[in-house]
């Protein structure tokens, strides 16, 4: 039982620490001078998915383990979310290519 | 606008009654009668209740149940009240249309009001709670689960969508409802253009209606994913259960999107903001992104359920397994992710570049293929089956003929190029009342047919629910194919009036037909009343009156509040026709357990009520009414998780004492077969047909 | 063996009974959460679609204090982690005085992520930057704003939950809903991070 609690709560500092870490990282992009506006949108757009990914890995417990019909809800919730997102993004560039 | 600290934005000036005597003329009269109907509907009810001492009852077995069946036939109830305003509202505007060359019997503002409150109705009143309420009855009886996974919390869905109900019906009472059409684009809605309390109807009923349906819809997938009796797989369920998984999931995902749409446009309203303004940065061409990011799957959330009842009732009703039953379950998903990625094509005219329209048009016409898949596995299903024309296959085959016309001019809606020259005209009200009607309305009736029976212990009157059947079919076509012609015509959709001679004859067709439609929702009505009154003769509670196939048919009619006896072990597809076909249906189980079920509860009414209450409440800015009703839903929230009695046990030894009585009916009746199938006879024992 | 057999919800072996029992709420509440996260993925698409309605309004530029972004970030993920610590003192302390412990820890992190948050709300306003300003202003509060109102709808459930535990103690109905309001939690977090990234990093790369 003690060896339990001591791995997990070993888990959830490397959870949290994972994230400082993601998270400094991706206010270092844009604060600092040497990164360009591109380049640090790249780094801020990776941080926060590995910043997700490691939070349902640590904190929420999703992994291997889980049985397969939360994971087919949470995929299916990116790609329905991704489809909204996309297409919205889409759609209201192209009008408003054309409206100028 | 002047606003009293205790009434808001209410006075006496409100109610349409006195503008008839200030203006005694047709339109006004029109107004005044539809807004007597409410009050005197709503006493009539209250009359009946006292006389006939039903409120007890009706506390106890309904309003506070957390019975999916009960649920289930309330969300059906308060579908076809709605059902009844609508048809009505479709009736006077064809009338008037009949007159609307240059002119007409009803003010433009009328005309608009009524065709906002009808689709309102029609989609988010009617279709919602209708397929709501069939799947709620239905799938866990199909499945073999005592309940839904979360009763309370269904209660609480009904009592959301019945709060949107009211908000719409009082509507016609106590102010005036939005003239924005059912979707009320702004900025004409916004507060610029319509500063008035009828948007703010809309807003209110759809803001606490969607969350009731996304709530709705959350519990029935939870409950076939979690709830499903042992050995029941998958690819055991029955096909309903398929397509009422499909519909709860895209339920779960689409009215996020008409919350968000409404709760903005309600911000736009009551705080200024600029999300869908003209000024100051606004996008108005926003929300018809996001409205109808929710309306396609809409579409697809209330006909997916419609094709599972045609699933269920072609293989019924020809002794025959279904055709296909793969390929079912494959188009069922298809259609639900697909429908996610169509919405574009409802507003093709906005602006967007072609290539986007093309992206979108191809996605539309795709969508047509799975459902094409799926009317040639019912046509296969009854192809050599001894299929006896009862009412739901009467409504099947008048759905084949007319969803399949209704379908294929979706399909040539889907291309831009054409979709640019009969947009926003009578071509389209004619295309989506003719998927609508025969999809959704012909299904939902074919099941409720079907599935009566199973409800209160007896069927339905078959002459005069066919006739009913036959009446749908006929004033359907009267009413709404014409309007092809009209678009083609070139007539716009929602207009008050037109000054082209050539559409008033077909507009007297139209109204023929509304007339019609008129008559077919009354003998629908008389069926009801007949067959209650006729019960003795039509009883059948045995509970297999149609020789069904899946588990729901095995238990009495009606059933047992906890449903089974004992949970099934399902082997294989269409379980009780295999049971049937081996000699061995109606044993007695080795083992009778202790059933927990829900205790009834207030809760589901009280959030109704109070969120009710906050919708008329802001629709008049009467803020403290407003913040009194959001206290009461979150303290009655609050007070729920304080309730640990939330079960009530039922002992075996009475489980065990119905199953017995049960079983020693079925041994002293006497099988009917097919032939006799709507005969007083038929008291609810199969004498099989041909083995599965 | 503790291997979960629901995301975020490891009772595991140490309460069998629990765990059976809290399978179908959990899910259920999943498929709620997934349902909120596409409120949310609207309010995004929304916001990324505004970014340039600012009608001669403020922009992220004259708006965003980084400083106070960086605060709230750590206050609400260090409220992540000892909702953590609630989960496993749940799990390994059957009594309720150390899981009320963390969860007081947790609402006290959160409400001083509310102050900031509010402060950084009131001094948009004296900056002429209410949501009425702009198209882009609108779409920024509703995002920000729900995010908060959820937060604050947190709060209130760990109340009601600190309020059931005092009365009754660890019953497996009250570590269920324990298990639901840490998805809850750590949901919100992650929401924080697509704020964070879309909203204030991404607006002032």
């Amino acid at each position: 039982m003690k060896t339990d609690a001591r791995s997990e709560l070993r888990r959830y500092i490397t959870g949290a620490a994972l994230s400082a870490l993601l998270t400094a990282a991706a206010f270092w992009a844009v604060v600092s001078d040497g990164v360009t506006r591109g380049t640090a949108l790249w780094i801020v757009g990776l941080c926060a998915l590995a910043q997700i990914a490691a939070q349902l890995r640590f904190f929420l417990h999703i992994g291997a383990h889980t049985k397969r019909e939360d994971l087919y809800l949470i995929l299916f919730s990116v790609l329905l979310a991704g489809l909204m997102i996309g297409g919205t993004i889409w759609i209201m560039a192209s009008l408003q290519t054309r409206m100028h | 606008m002047r606003t009293d600290p205790i009434f808001g934005r209410l006075d006496w000036s409100v109610t349409p009654f006195d503008d008839f005597a200030a203006d005694p003329s047709l339109n006004e009269f029109v107004a005044t009668a539809a807004a007597a109907m409410v009050p005197l509907g709503a006493l009539a009810v209250i009359a009946f209740l006292t006389w006939k001492r039903l409120w007890g009852p009706l506390w106890r077995d309904w309003l506070t149940s957390a019975d999916h069946k009960k649920i289930g036939i309330m969300y059906i109830v308060l579908a076809g009240v709605m059902l009844l305003r609508g048809v009505a509202e479709g009736a006077v505007m064809r009338t008037h249309q009949v007159t609307a060359l240059d002119g007409g019997m009803l003010s433009a503002e009328h005309f608009a009001q009524l065709f906002s409150t009808h689709g309102t109705i029609m989609i988010f009143f009617v279709a919602t709670p209708l397929v709501t309420g069939l799947m709620n009855f239905a799938v866990p009886l199909q499945i073999g689960a005592r309940d839904v996974a979360f009763p309370v919390l269904n209660q609480v869905s009904l009592g959301l969508t019945a709060a949107g109900a009211g908000l719409v019906m009082v509507s016609l009472v106590i102010g005036k409802f939005g003239t924005g059409g059912w979707t009320m684009y702004p900025p004409y809605t916004g507060k610029a253009f319509s500063p008035g309390p009828g948007v703010d109807y809309w807003v209110w009923a759809i803001f606490i209606s969607g969350i009731g349906s996304t709530l709705a819809g959350l519990n029935i997938a939870v409950t076939i994913y979690k709830n499903r009796a042992p050995g029941m797989r998958f690819l055991r369920m029955p096909m309903f259960t398929w397509t009422a998984l499909c519909t709860s999931i895209m339920m779960v995902y689409a009215f996020p999107a008409l919350t968000v749409a409404s709760a903005m446009l309600m911000l736009d309203r009551y705080l200024d903001f600029r999300f869908f303004t003209n000024d100051l940065g606004g996008n108005m061409m926003q929300y018809a992104n996001i409205f109808w990011m929710f309306g396609h799957p809409e579409v697809y959330i209330v006909v997916l359920p419609a094709y599972g009842v045609f699933s269920e009732v072609s293989a019924t009703f020809s002794a025959k397994r279904l055709y296909g039953y793969n390929s079912l379950v494959i188009a069922t998903m298809a259609i639900a992710v697909i429908s996610f990625t169509v919405w574009l094509h409802h507003f093709f005219t906005m602006g967007q570049g072609a290539n986007v329209n093309a992206a979108f048009g191809i996605a539309t016409m795709i969508i047509a293929v799975p459902t094409g898949v799926k009317v040639y596995d019912w046509m296969a299903t009854m192809f050599r089956g001894r299929v006896r024309l009862s009412v739901p296959i009467i409504y099947l085959v008048g759905f084949f003929f007319l969803f399949v016309f209704g379908g294929l001019t979706g399909v040539i809606l889907a291309n831009p190029t054409i979709d640019y020259q009969v947009h926003n005209s009578q071509f389209l009200v004619a295309h989506f009342h003719n998927v609508l009607i025969p999809g959704v309305l012909f299904g939902v009736l074919a099941g409720i047919h079907y599935w009566f029976p199973k409800a209160f212990g007896f069927r339905l009157h078959e002459r005069h629910a066919r006739w009913a059947a036959y009446l749908w079919f006929a004033g359907f076509s009267l009413a709404f194919l014409p309007l092809y012609w009209l678009g083609l015509m070139g007539m716009p959709r929602r207009a008050a009036s037109y000054d082209n001679p050539a559409f008033e004859p077909v507009m007297w067709v139209a109204a023929g037909g509304a007339m019609l439609v008129v008559a077919a929702l009354l003998l629908t009505l008389w069926t009801f009343y007949s067959s209650a009154r006729d019960r003795a003769e039509l009883a059948c509670p045995l509970g297999d009156p149609w020789d069904g196939r899946s588990l729901e048919w095995a238990m009495p009619a009606p059933p047992p509040p906890y449903n089974f006896h004992a949970l099934p072990y399902v082997k294989a597809l269409d379980p009780f026709t295999i049971e049937k076909a081996e000699g061995t249906p109606y044993c007695a189980a080795e083992r009778y357990e202790d059933v927990e079920l829900p205790r009834n509860s207030a809760l589901g009414l009280w959030i109704g009520a109070a969120s009710g209450i906050m919708g008329f409440a802001m629709v008049w800015w009467i803020w403290w009414l407003a913040a009194l009703g959001a206290l009461a839903i979150i303290g009655g929230l609050i007070a729920r998780a304080f309730v640990t009695d939330t079960t009530r046990t039922i002992p075996a030894a009475q489980v065990k004492r119905d199953h017995m009585a049960f079983l020693s009916r079925v041994r002293r009746a006497r099988p009917v077969d097919r032939d006799k199938e709507t005969a007083p006879a038929n008291m609810g024992l199969a004498d099989p047909e041909v083995p599965a | 063996m503790t291997q979960a057999k629901h995301p975020g919800l490891n009772l595991g072996a140490t309460h069998p009974e629990a765990h059976e029992s809290s399978e179908t709420p959990a899910f259920g509440f999943w498929v709620f959460l997934m349902s909120d996260l596409i409120i949310f993925a609207i309010l995004f698409a929304h916001y990324v679609v505004m970014q340039d309605a600012r009608a001669g309004g403020p922009g992220p530029e004259e708006l965003f204090d980084l400083k106070s972004v960086a605060m709230q970030t750590a206050l609400l993920l260090a409220s992540s982690f000892t909702y953590g610590m609630v989960s496993l003192s749940m799990k390994h302390h059957d009594r309720p005085a150390p899981v009320m412990l963390w969860l007081v820890v947790t609402a006290l992190l959160g409400a001083a992520f509310l102050g900031l948050e509010l402060r950084d709300f009131a001094s948009m306003i004296d900056e002429g930057a209410p949501p009425q300003r702009s198209g882009y202003l609108s779409a920024l509060w509703a995002l920000v704003g729900l995010h908060g109102l959820h937060v604050t709808a947190g709060m209130i459930w760990i109340g009601l939950m600190l309020a059931l535990l005092a009365l009754r103690g660890l019953t497996a109905q009250i570590k269920t809903r324990l298990l639901l309001l840490g998805l809850y939690w750590h949901f919100l977090d992650l929401i924080w991070i697509g704020i964070l990234s879309v909203v204030y990093l991404g607006g002032l790369a």
